[in-house]
Order: C-alpha cells, then sequence, then structure tokens
C-alpha cells in the first residue's frame, strides 16, 4: 500500500485534513474519506459528469464553475473552495433548482441529479434566465439515462420563474368496439 | 376541486411529487456504494481475457501473500450453477472449468483497500486452453459442434420457439401488397448511471444481509441461498436507493455471490463496486436479431398475414433468454388485428457477454420491424400510414390472434392525439426535401401472467400498520428504481385511508421486513402491487370507518387527515386509536395480487400473457442533411395509454425516458465486438448515449383507458413507450427523403448509402 500524504480540503464553508495515498482524487476523497456520498461514482473517468461540484479560487466570491471531481487530484483542489450538493441547501431549505427539481418529477433514480442539479446552479448563477438551448449546452456534460432531459429542462425553467410546473390533464379514452374476431387452430411446428 | 388541494392530498391522479425527493435532491438518499461499515473489505474480480476457453488450472497463492490481502475466492468455493429462470442455471459466480466471454469472472480477491485487491488481481495465475469463440448468432449455428453452454439441449440454441396461428401461406397466397424483408437490430445496453454495488455482512448468528443494486431482491435471496448452501432463512436481501436499471439489474450477478462468500470467509463486511468497464460486461441487454418479416395486407389493408422468422444472438448465458424467444413472437399480435400469425424464434448462445432483459424485452426489434413493413406495404396500397393502423384496430375486450386476452385499449386515441399534436394531416408528405414525419404503435404486457418459478403464492404481497399516532407504515416488497412506486404507495394509502400521504412510511424491498414480490421487470409493479397495496388499504380503512362511526356517525368520509361524519369530525390519529381499542391490538392489514389463469390454449401461451396491455403511438419528426446522411430526431410525440395515471408527473417522466431511450437505439446505440470477441470501447464515452443536445423534444400525452382489472384502471407505462420511437423514426426518415432503413443503428453512413442507391424519382415518398 502506498504512502499517505496530507491534504487539507475546504468543503462547503468548513475546512477538512485528512491523510491519503497521493493518487486520492477528489470523489474518493468526498466520498469515502468525508463521507459526502452526495457527490455519485458514474464513471470515474470524467465521461458522465455524476460527480460534477462546484468550485472557485478561496478568495473569490460566489459559488463557482462546475468541474469533474473524479479526474481531479485530492491533492490539487487543496486552494479551492468546493461545494458539493449537501452545501446547496441551507438551513432556512432547499435550494430552490433542487426544490424544483423535486416538484417537477426531474428526479427518478436520482442518481445523476446532484451533478445536474450543481451545473444547474452554476448556469442559473451565470445566467438568470437561460433559453433551452443555453440549458441544453449547460447540461450537455451531465448524462441522465432515465428522464430524457424533458423534466430536468422545465425543472431550471421553473427554478429561473419562466414557467409553472408541467400540469397537462390526461385525455380520456372512449369505449371502442371490438373488431370482428375469427378463431383459428393453433399449430405448434417443434415437437 | 381546486388544482392545489388535489395534490396537496397526494390522491389517485395527484401530481404528488415523489416521496424521496428531498432525499436524492440534498444529497442524504443512501444508495448501495454510499454505505459502509466498519473493517469492511473491498473485493475486486479477475476476468477471463478470452472469448472461449477451457479453464485448466488457478493459481491464487502469490496474490494471497500481498501484505493487505484478507482473503480470495474461486469457482470451487461454491460451484452451484444459477440463472434467474429455474429451467436454465447456466452460470456460476466464478467459471470453474470454462469461461464464456471476454469479461466472464474468474477469481475474486479481497483485500483493505480497492487499489490492493486489484493489485492482488494481477498475481494471481491462471492457466487457459483457448477454444474457438463463436462471435454471432449464425455462427453459433453453423457449428454445433463447438459448445458454448452446456446448457444448450441442441447445438447452441438456449430456446427455440415455432407457433403457427391460422393459415399463414394461404394469406400470403391471396394478398393484395406483400413486403417481406430482413430487419437487423443491433445489441444495445442500459447503461444506468449508477453501476452494479453490493455489500454483504455476517453477524455473530450467523446471519447473512447483502444490500445490492438489485431490481429483483426476492430472486437474489432465494439464489443466494441455494448456490451459498444456506438456509433461506438466515439470508436478508436489501435494496437500498437504486441508481438506475431498465432491466440491467433484474439478474442476480456474481459480485452479490463473491461479497456474500467473501463475508461469510472472512467474517467481515465485504463490498464490490463494479467500474463502468465491468458493467459493460454485465451487460443483459437488448438481443441482436436478425428478423426475416413478411407482411401481407387484404385489398381493403387490412392484415391478412404477418410471418417473422428471428435469429437471436443471447451471449453467453441464458439469462431471461427462455422468455426473450416467446416475447420475441408473442407480444407483437397488437394493437392491430392479424388475420394470421406465424413465427419461428430462435435464441443462440455465443461467446458475448450475456444479453436478457433491456426496457421492452424481445419486443422492441420485432416492433421495430414490423412497424416499418406495414408502413411500406401500406404505402403500396396508398394508403396513409395513420389511417392503416386505425382501420387494423383490433378493440377492446378481445383476443389476440394468440390467444392473449386484451381488456382497455386507448389506442385510437393516442393516434387520434399524436396526429393532432404533430399536425400529421398538414405536414405529412409535404414538408420538403429533407424533413419528414413517420408514425408507428405498439403494445406492451402489464406484468406477466405468471411468476418466474412456479408456485400458488402471491406475486405481491403488502402489509399496512396503523399506528396510534396516526402515522401508517407501508411494507413492501416492491422496488422502486426510479420509477416511484413507493410514493405511489403513499398516494394509494392517503386515497383509502385519508391520511396525509406526507404521514406515510415506505417500507421497500427488504426480504426480512417485507411481504415478497416478485420484482420490478415486465412492467408489473404498479399494475401488481398497487392492487396488493389497495387491498391491504381498504381492509383498514372498514375498521376505521367502523370505529369512527361509533363517533361521528355513519357516511364517514376520509380525507387529508380528518375523518368526518355527520355528527362531527375527528383527526386521523384519533380514528386510528379508536379502531385499535376496538380491535383489541394493533392495527394492521395485508393484501396481495393473486396469479389470474390467463392465456392462449397452447404450449407457450401463458408467455406473454398479462393481465392487462398498454397501449402506445408515436410521431417523429426528423431532418435529414441529404448530402452528408446527417439526420436529427427533432422532436417525437408520444402518446401513452397508461389505463389511468395515477400520478401524471411520473407517467410523463416514464414516457419521456423511455422515449429518449428508444430514439437513442435509433440513433447511436450499439455494442461492437473485434474479431476476437473484444468489447470495444466499454466506457461512456465510447458507447455513446445521448446527451442533452442530442436528445429530441419529447411530448409526452396520456390517454386513460380506465383497464377494469387494473388498480384504479391504471396498467404500465415503463416500457410500452419505448418500442415506437425507433420505427416512427425510420419512416419519417423514409418521409423525408425515401430511403427504407432496415439495419440499427441509423448511423450517418447508413443513410448515406442508402441516399446514394435511390433511383431517380424516389427521393420523397408519395404523399397519400
Ligand atoms: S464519475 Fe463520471 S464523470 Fe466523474
Ligand atoms: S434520474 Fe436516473 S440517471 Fe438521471
Amino acid at each position: 500500500m502506498s504512502d499517505s500524504v496530507l491534504i487539507r480540503l475546504f468543503v462547503n464553508g468548513e475546512e477538512h485534513a485528512l491523510a491519503a495515498p497521493p493518487q486520492r482524487t477528489l470523489l474518493e476523497a468526498l466520498r469515502y474519506d468525508l463521507q459526502l456520498t452526495g457527490s455519485k461514482q458514474g464513471c470515474d473517468k470524467g465521461d458522465c459528469g455524476a460527480c460534477t461540484v462546484l468550485v472557485r479560487e478561496r478568495s473569490a466570491t460566489g459559488r463557482g464553475e462546475p468541474i469533474l471531481a473524479c479526474i481531479t487530484l485530492a491533492q490539487d483542489a487543496q486552494d479551492l473552495a468546493i461545494i458539493t450538493i449537501e452545501g446547496l441547501a441551507t438551513p432556512a431549505g432547499l435550494d430552490p433548482i433542487q426544490q424544483a427539481f423535486a416538484d417537477c418529477g426531474a428526479l427518478q433514480c436520482g442518481f445523476c441529479q446532484p451533478g445536474m442539479m450543481l451545473s444547474a446552479r452554476a448556469l442559473l448563477d451565470r445566467c438568470e434566465r437561460p433559453s433551452l438551448p443555453q440549458i441544453q449546452d449547460a447540461l450537455s456534460g451531465n448524462l441522465c439515462r432515465c428522464t430524457g432531459y424533458t423534466k430536468i429542462y422545465e425543472a431550471i425553467q421553473v427554478a429561473a420563474g419562466l414557467r409553472e410546473p408541467s400540469s397537462r390533464a390526461p385525455v380520456s379514452s372512449e369505449k371502442a368496439l371490438p373488431s370482428d374476431q375469427v378463431a383459428y387452430a393453433v399449430k405448434e411446428l417443434l415437437p | 376541486m381546486s388544482r392545489s388541494s388535489h395534490h396537496e392530498r397526494g390522491d389517485i391522479g395527484a401530481r404528488f411529487p415523489k416521496v424521496d425527493g428531498a432525499g436524492k435532491a440534498d444529497g442524504s438518499g443512501v444508495y448501495t456504494d454510499d454505505l459502509a461499515f466498519p473493517r469492511m473489505l473491498h473485493a475486486k474480480l479477475l476476468r477471463s481475457p478470452h472469448a472461449h476457453a477451457r479453464i485448466l488450472n488457478i493459481d491464487v497463492s502469490a496474490a494471497e501473500r500481498l501484505p493487505g490481502v484478507i482473503a480470495t475466492l474461486v469457482g470451487a468455493e461454491m460451484p452451484a450453477k444459477y440463472g434467474v429462470i429455474p429451467w436454465t442455471h447456466d452460470e456460476q459466480a466464478l467459471a470453474t472449468d470454462h469461461v464464456r466471454f471476454i469479461g466472464d469472472e474468474v477469481a475474486c480477491v479481497a483485500a483493505l483497500d480497492e487499489r490492493t485487491a486489484e493489485e492482488a488481481l494481477r498475481l494471481i495465475r491462471v492457466d487457459y486452453e483457448p477454444l474457438p469463440a463463436l462471435l454471432s448468432a449464425e455462427e453459433a449455428l453453423a457449428h454445433p459442434e463447438i459448445k458454448v453452454n452446456e446448457k444448450a439441449k441442441v447445438g447452441n440454441i438456449t430456446k427455440e420457439v415455432k407457433l403457427e396461428f391460422g393459415p399463414v401461406d394461404e394469406a400470403i397466397a391471396t394478398a393484395a401488397a406483400i413486403t417481406r424483408e430482413r430487419y437487423q437490430y443491433a445489441g444495445s445496453t442500459h447503461a444506468p448511471i449508477e453501476p452494479h454495488c453490493a455489500v454483504a455482512r455476517v453477524d455473530g448468528d450467523g446471519n447473512l444481509t447483502v444490500w445490492s443494486s438489485t431490481q429483483i431482491p426476492h430472486y437474489v435471496h432465494r439464489e443466494l441461498a441455494r448456490v451459498l448452501g444456506l438456509p433461506p432463512a438466515r439470508v436478508r436481501v436489501i435494496q437500498p436507493l437504486l441508481g438506475g436499471a431498465f432491466g440491467g439489474k433484474s439478474d442476480p450477478f456474481s459480485l452479490e455471490f463473491c461479497v456474500a462468500k467473501l463475508a461469510l470467509k472472512t467474517g467481515r463486511p465485504v463490498k464490490i463496486l463494479f467500474t463502468r468497464e465491468e458493467v459493460f460486461y454485465a451487460h443483459r441487454g437488448r438481443h441482436p436479431m436478425a428478423m426475416d418479416v413478411t407482411v401481407a395486407l387484404d385489398a381493403g389493408g387490412r392484415i391478412s398475414a404477418v410471418d417473422n422468422k428471428i435469429l437471436i444472438d443471447g451471449g453467453a448465458y441464458a439469462s431471461f433468454g427462455l422468455v426473450t424467444a416467446y416475447y420475441a413472437g408473442q407480444l407483437l399480435t397488437g394493437p392491430y388485428r392479424f388475420g394470421t400469425y406465424r413465427f419461428d424464434s430462435k435464441r443462440m448462445y455465443t461467446n458475448k457477454p450475456p444479453c436478457g432483459p433491456k426496457r421492452g424485452h424481445g419486443s422492441v426489434q420485432p416492433r421495430f420491424a414490423f412497424e416499418v413493413a406495414l408502413d411500406e406495404a401500406a404505402e403500396k396500397l396508398g394508403i396513409d400510414p395513420i389511417e392503416v393502423r386505425r382501420r387494423n384496430f383490433i378493440g377492446e375486450d378481445v383476443e389476440t390472434v394468440n390467444g392473449q386476452r386484451i381488456t382497455s385499449n386507448g389506442f385510437l386515441k393516442c393516434l387520434e392525439l399524436v396526429e393532432q399534436a404533430s399536425g400529421w394531416k398538414e405536414r405529412h408528405g409535404k414538408l420538403g426535401p429533407g424533413r419528414g414525419l413517420g408514425v408507428a404503435g405498439s403494445m406492451y404486457i402489464s406484468g406477466t401472467a405468471y411468476p418466474v418459478y412456479p408456485n400458488e403464492m402471491p406475486q405481491s404481497g403488502v402489509l399496512v400498520k396503523l399506528d396510534r399516532s396516526g402515522r401508517v407504515a407501508v411494507f413492501s416488497g416492491a422496488s422502486d428504481i426510479g420509477q416511484g412506486v413507493n410514493t405511489l404507495l403513499c398516494q394509494i394509502a392517503a386515497e383509502e385511508l385519508g391520511c396525509d400521504p406526507r404521514e406515510v412510511t415506505v417500507v421497500a424491498a427488504d426480504t426480512d421486513l417485507t411481504p415478497v414480490d416478485m420484482g420490478a421487470y415486465s412492467s408489473r409493479v404498479t399494475f401488481m402491487n398497487g392492487l396488493a397495496a389497495r387491498e391491504a388499504c381498504e381492509k383498514l380503512a372498514r375498521k376505521l370507518k367502523a370505529a369512527a362511526s361509533v363517533r361521528v356517525g355513519d357516511e364517514i368520509e376520509l380525507e387529508l387527515g380528518t375523518v368526518r361524519g355527520p355528527r362531527g369530525s375527528i383527526s386521523f390519529a384519533e380514528a386510528c386509536q379508536l379502531a385499535e381499542a376496538a380491535e383489541g391490538a394493533p392495527l394492521s392489514a395485508t393484501g396481495g395480487y393473486r396469479t389470474q389463469k390467463l392465456g392462449g390454449n397452447y404450449r407457450g401461451g401463458t408467455i406473454g400473457a398479462s393481465p392487462a396491455y398498454s397501449f402506445t403511438a408515436h410521431v417523429a419528426e426528423v431532418e435529414v442533411d441529404e448530402e452528408t446522411g446527417i439526420w436529427k430526431v427533432t422532436r417525437i410525440w408520444a402518446a401513452h395509454d397508461c389505463g389511468k395515471a395515477l400520478n401524471p408527473t411520473l407517467v410523463e417522466g416514464q414516457i419521456e425516458g423511455s422515449v429518449y431511450m428508444g430514439a437513442a437505439e435509433a440513433q447511436m446505440e450499439e455494442m461492437v465486438y473485434g474479431k476476437q470477441g473484444l468489447l470495444f470501447g466499454p466506457s461512456l464515452l465510447d458507447y455513446k448515449i445521448p446527451t442533452s443536445l442530442d436528445t429530441p423534444l419529447i411530448d409526452a400525452l396520456i390517454v386513460e383507458s380506465h383497464d377494469p382489472n387494473g388498480p384504479y384502471g391504471a396498467k404500465e407505462a415503463g416500457e410500452g413507450p419505448l418500442h415506437p420511437a425507433i420505427p416512427a423514426i425510420a419512416n419519417a426518415i423514409h418521409d423525408a427523403c425515401g430511403i427504407r432503413l432496415r439495419e440499427l443503428p441509423f448511423y450517418p453512413q447508413r443513410v448515406l448509402q442508402l441516399l446514394q442507391a435511390r433511383v431517380p424519382g424516389q427521393e420523397r415518398r408519395t404523399a397519400c
């Protein structure tokens, strides 16, 4: 087993120190050392976006920009202020993005969602009233396999105050007459 | 009633937010890999580098000596064969003497951390004797002397089904229009964003608990006990939150057996988390199929015969393959009436990762072929594609040509909605060069009539308990895999008991605590688990009313935490207390879904039989660049008859996710293998799945046909709406530029080849 190094991380406003092998990724450090398991691992290769977190220089203001924690070394994140999904809500309640995702049914299995919501948060932080193409563009690094993205767009638009949650009513079908039936003998073609 | 109060109440039909939504939104929800236990070990699997080989010897001694390694495991320590279907137990957790694909599991190491376990794998010596590999269904058919899997009785055939309903050849001989073509469907995989994960722990009394990202806790429970030789009462399986499945987590997997065995061996908790690459080897995805389809129409445009010869590439193990061979034929016989029908379907073992049940199991491929063939045949008669589908509508309360009973059927309404929403009449055939619209329909089951292993017990059970605080606890075996069944259970409790849906606890998918449910497959959960829950809640509502009537009089209404009668009202909690006093014991009730006798009266006639069928129609709109073959599906209108939308938001979510996944298969998804049987690019970069930029706009339209047997009239919504996406896109591309795509996926180079082979005059289909 490899030798450990000391790593300091500043996550959700708290300072942490941990000892880990130098190749420890930021995602592993968050999930397994700091028990911040809200950040998900879908591929560990930078392909899916489930591990997205927001980072900024410690001296900067705002929430920062999305990065992929699975392809960032924990060591290299020591100068950054990191926000994970656990840091998005405040004691007053969920962030409007989180609330809208829950209200609009944008969450199915939920596995892509921490990354998706952080990307969405970063979008709304830099652009208050995004167009649909801007939303699509901002989410293009976050794969979702459940939703077809449709309700995710809706949730972001709701969070931005651009629309109301969908409320289309189901349509009833009339009783349909049976067509004429012919019964045939079935042939089983195998012994 | 105003919209918001209906939603607050969370009763049937409300757009009630998911009960686990907040936990998923704030990151506090616990998925399997989020679990950690003191002293937990991490294990890794060694996999075969050969597509087909005999194992001569496995030596783990060097691995065992590596510092940090706690235990190793080889197949001989648990050689029993297993499989989800009791008739095809054909896999081992770790191969003992025969590996059947690149990625087949051979040995396992548990260590203090993952990296050490991985390092130890490199120290395991396995001597292989390579065997010739069969990498396609055609090869497997041509070489019966090479045995991929000993379970095959004849050659490499997992299962063959041949059935004929009526005089097919006669009908073909007298047809007014015929299409006879070969269609090729590529294999694809589920790619849930959560990789498979399992954790096992053994307590001091020898009870084993396995947490697993499975959609079938009950079958995992059965197979674990059998393979490990433990009494089933000593094994507990718990499904934590699940990060997507789509059928890809509905088999027992090697990792579940390995963590369990290693926990037993070491006395310590053990975890295995698949890498993304390993998820591709676990596979169980869409079967590649080659289909020779004949569709015959009579002069009136009615379907007089359908004949389908299907060759299925199954991969190394059977999985649900016995069922796949049947579904490929049995599920095609609606929403249209077939005059006569014949199919011959053969599933082959091959040396590739095993195929299995991907969303729309077995029937997505033949549906694609048939719906394209129907379009083509109708074109020969000059009938509009929507009109030909309307004309052949099978109706309600009818039996299909293969003896399946259809109850409710809202397909006509689905067609009408997508026709209107897409502006079909004004736009089909008239959009100008390179743009087009296409339509397709489909039908799917709401659960299979019979459980995977024959038994007389209920297929789904629910236990509901009322506390004197007014808290309702629902114990249900069903798996919430993101589709939202836990939320539906709260809504059913609110509907029947009048409790506040936020005051319902759902305890789900824990084999020690919850009644058995067969699992989240075949679109059975809402239908069967929903009926079981309603039955249990109805029983309790009767007790509550009887007890409360003493206080508030008869003719009681139960609504959102209040019990109202002619003589006043009391709180739900007070009613619970009165009822508990009257009962003299804690209040609880159970409900079950009992298997109905259904299906055709012939061998195999029960497979594909379902208590209710859902129906779907799609119209897709595409743009094709005729210079390059690059095309784009810009929008899909999908109308789905789900019987009754217990929660329209959740139903729309299922429709949208299905449409996305269907469109993805048409556009880009394919499991591609090299000459040696190596899967190319087992990553989410190389195996392309659509991002937000590749996904069309989706309009989910819900049709309610109010099924007489479903819970509150409900039928399935999770799989049916995938089917028409692929043929609707193919038909739209035909409308746009006159070509017929018969091979998936519709890569631009395939489109371009067909465009270049066009004869003058074929540029546009003739508008009818
Ligand atoms: S885990 Fe997939 S991008 Fe990081
Ligand atoms: S909600 Fe399941 S992957 Fe996005």
